[in-house]
């Protein structure tokens, strides 16, 4: 990473003046206690006592037989406590927010994931906690706004714009504004303005060093491909950042077409988007000629989001990662498909990766090893790929 | 650039802001010619974006009307340019990062230059970003405006060092809107600013609504800008809005000369 938090060109801090010391004072911080061995030791303490880690890394035989080419594993961060590898950022970051001596945090969810995290981590660490979901979302995924409620989180539907996570961002950033004294914004993403990007990234980075040694014990070396979805782009950049300097390793991200790239409903930033700035960074973003921020469509809450963080649109820049694009019908046939064969229904967002998966597999040798990010369980989604499916059922 | 200095030279300036294409470009129009008319020293036109952060509920409700009525980024520039031809008074452009990038950094800067304009205020561009904007901006002879607010502090000093045109001095913690009251200490600010430039004038905005606001914050710098208060009128009166927000900067001009 270059100076002011650039990823080659992309990244940087586009934000009002007002937040400029918050996040100067957030970036002080985390470079002190990134290398405070206390912080360290409450951190991995928490991480594996309270949050299940390591998650396995899981030989999917059935699959690899199914596929009849390269050896699939799965890492589990769906085995997580909260059922999502957004514990691990969350966990991190609130940490860091209470030893700064703030008693409030605030972050924005789009399938209320990371909402629930994030209010799981607050009661956790006894933290005030309000979250900001756009209205469409609260709706959809009512039943983790119960939750959030239930960790007792205040949870702020937003009508704003078109009242999904993008607006939900834009809210919980406006509310920074109001309110910086006492309180942190636990961003859920690799993305937003530096410091963000590279906490958060830092903080999912575990995903990719537990790979990285799990794979050496059982098979002695390196994978071949590593498969995560891309929203943000956070499980993915946990996913990939240990074997970003071990160029044998492809790393892949697995971004939501949608109704397909050819058509307005889509999600795929870096297939469809242009370079610009929004939301803090400066990075890929679906967008209109003039600029104006293109509304976003793709079945899953989780990446349906305009932008990506701009240390994947470094690795799109350099080569050194390649970003597909997988469609809403390819990502529910995904779904069903670990869920039958391997037993283990995987979140929408995580189906994405395991669709690529099933077309790489045949392409490569049997003696040639993929690892997919399974980044959240699919508990959530079973309504919704119901309906997708045309029958009618009650969360 | 020294165009802008010409706003700070009829005793305090009061500078109101309006959306291009709210309610749309006709009545954009007259409204900043009305504005001049009735005592507007300089005219902020923003140009429209989908996701404006910076800004409270009305600024984003002008912002998605304004473009569910089809303004652009061109249309707006056709709006500064038809301005122009009737008014000398300093006119900057006030929108948001990524619709000065989409267009081009430098064209757009040249282009609005070509039609006369004094500056642009883009308020998710910061002193660590600001470069990449003022640069080109500088080359083409438009001023770059910085802000500060209360959390600025120690920046205050290496902001206003630099800063051109003016200080936008944000009054309040938060988002542009209407508020009751503002308790900020502006005049600490607007000091800190002096002290490290002191041919800068400073106005202040966020939150000014009535004239006894626009008085308090005009006594405490050199003039006051109005945004949502202005907006909103126009939501409310749409085509109807020029009497009614030609009336209202009279008055809020006439309180901030009594200071």
């Amino acid at each position: 990473m270059d100076k002011k938090g650039r990823f080659g060109i992309h990244g940087g801090q586009y934000i009002p003046e007002t937040l400029m010391n918050a996040v100067t004072e957030l970036e002080e911080a985390y470079n002190y206690y990134k290398n405070d061995p206390e912080f360290n030791r409450e951190l991995t303490e928490l991480l594996n006592e309270y949050a299940g880690r390591p998650s396995r890394l899981y030989y999917a035989e059935h699959m690899t037989k199914d596929l009849g080419g390269a050896k699939i594993y799965l890492k589990r961060e769906d085995l997580n406590h909260t059922g999502a590898h957004k514990i691990n950022n969350v966990l991190g970051q609130v940490l860091l927010a209470k030893k700064m001596g703030k008693t409030r945090v605030i972050a924005e969810t789009g399938a209320g994931q990371h909402g629930v995290a994030t209010a799981t981590a607050a009661a956790l660490m006894g933290m005030e906690c309000e979250v900001y979901m756009g209205r469409e979302d609260t709706k959809r995924q009512a039943l983790n706004v119960y939750k959030m409620k239930l960790l007792g989180t205040k949870v702020h539907p937003v009508d704003n714009g078109t009242a999904t996570l993008k607006d939900a961002v834009s809210e919980t950033f406006r509310e920074w504004v109001s309110r910086i004294d006492d309180t942190h914004y636990v961003l859920g993403s690799v993305m937003g303005p530096h410091p963000f990007p590279t906490i958060v990234r830092d903080f999912q980075a575990v995903i990719s060093r537990e790979i990285k040694s799990q794979m050496l014990e059982k098979e002695g070396r390196l994978p071949d491909a590593v498969l995560a979805c891309v929203g943000g782009g956070s499980n993915a950049i946990g996913s990939f950042y240990h074997f970003i300097e071990d160029e044998s390793v492809a790393l892949i991200g697995c971004e939501a077409a949608g109704r397909g790239i050819d058509t307005f409903e889509t999600a795929a930033t870096i297939s469809t988007g242009r370079l610009g700035i929004f939301h803090g960074m400066k990075s890929y973003f679906c967008q209109d000629e003039v600029g104006q921020i293109a509304p976003v469509y793709s079945i899953s809450a989780g990446l349906d989001y305009p932008g990506v963080g701009p240390e994947h649109s470094w690795l799109h820049d350099t080569g050194r990662a390649k970003y597909v694009a997988i469609t809403d019908d390819e990502a529910v046939d995904a779904f069903e498909y670990l869920s039958r064969i391997e037993g283990i229904i995987p979140a929408i967002e995580s189906a994405h990766a395991v669709a690529y998966a099933k077309k790489l597999a045949p392409t490569m040798d049997r003696d040639k090893i993929i690892v997919i990010t399974i980044s959240g369980r699919g508990d959530k989604d079973c309504a919704a790929i119901a309906r997708y499916r045309g029958e009618d059922i009650y969360e | 650039m020294s165009n802008i200095k010409r706003a700070f030279e009829n005793g305090k300036a009061f500078i109101p802001f309006i959306t291009c294409g709210d309610p749309d470009a006709e009545t954009i129009e007259k409204l900043a010619l009305a504005m001049i008319g009735a005592g507007a020293d300089l005219i902020e036109l923003g140009i429209p974006f989908s996701d404006p952060t910076a800004e409270g509920v009305a600024i984003q409700e002008a912002n998605l009307r304004a473009l569910a009525g089809g303004m652009t980024t061109e249309g707006a520039f056709k709006i500064a340019e038809n301005i122009r031809k009737k008014t000398d008074v300093p006119i900057v452009f006030m929108t948001y990062a990524n619709v000065v990038f989409s267009y081009g950094i430098e064209r757009f800067c040249r282009h609005a230059a070509e039609i006369g304009l004094d500056g642009m205020i883009l308020p998710d561009v910061p002193f660590e970003e600001k470069e990449e904007f003022a640069a080109p901006a500088r080359e083409a002879g438009l001023a770059s405006v910085s802000l500060i607010a209360p959390t600025s502090h120690d920046r205050i000093k290496k902001i206003a060092a630099e800063a051109e045109g003016f200080v936008y001095c944000v009054s309040s913690l938060g988002v542009t809107g209407v508020r009751q009251k503002i308790t900020t200490d502006v005049s600490s600010m607007v000091s800190l600013v002096k002290c490290a430039n002191p041919d800068i004038p400073c106005a202040v905005g966020f939150g000014i609504s009535n004239p006894e606001q626009a008085a308090e914050m005009a006594a405490a710098s050199d003039g006051v800008i109005v945004g949502s208060a202005i907006v909103k009128m126009c939501k409310e009166y749409g085509q109807d809005a020029v009497p009614h927000v030609e009336s209202f900067v009279r008055e809020m001009k006439a309180a901030i000369s009594k200071v």
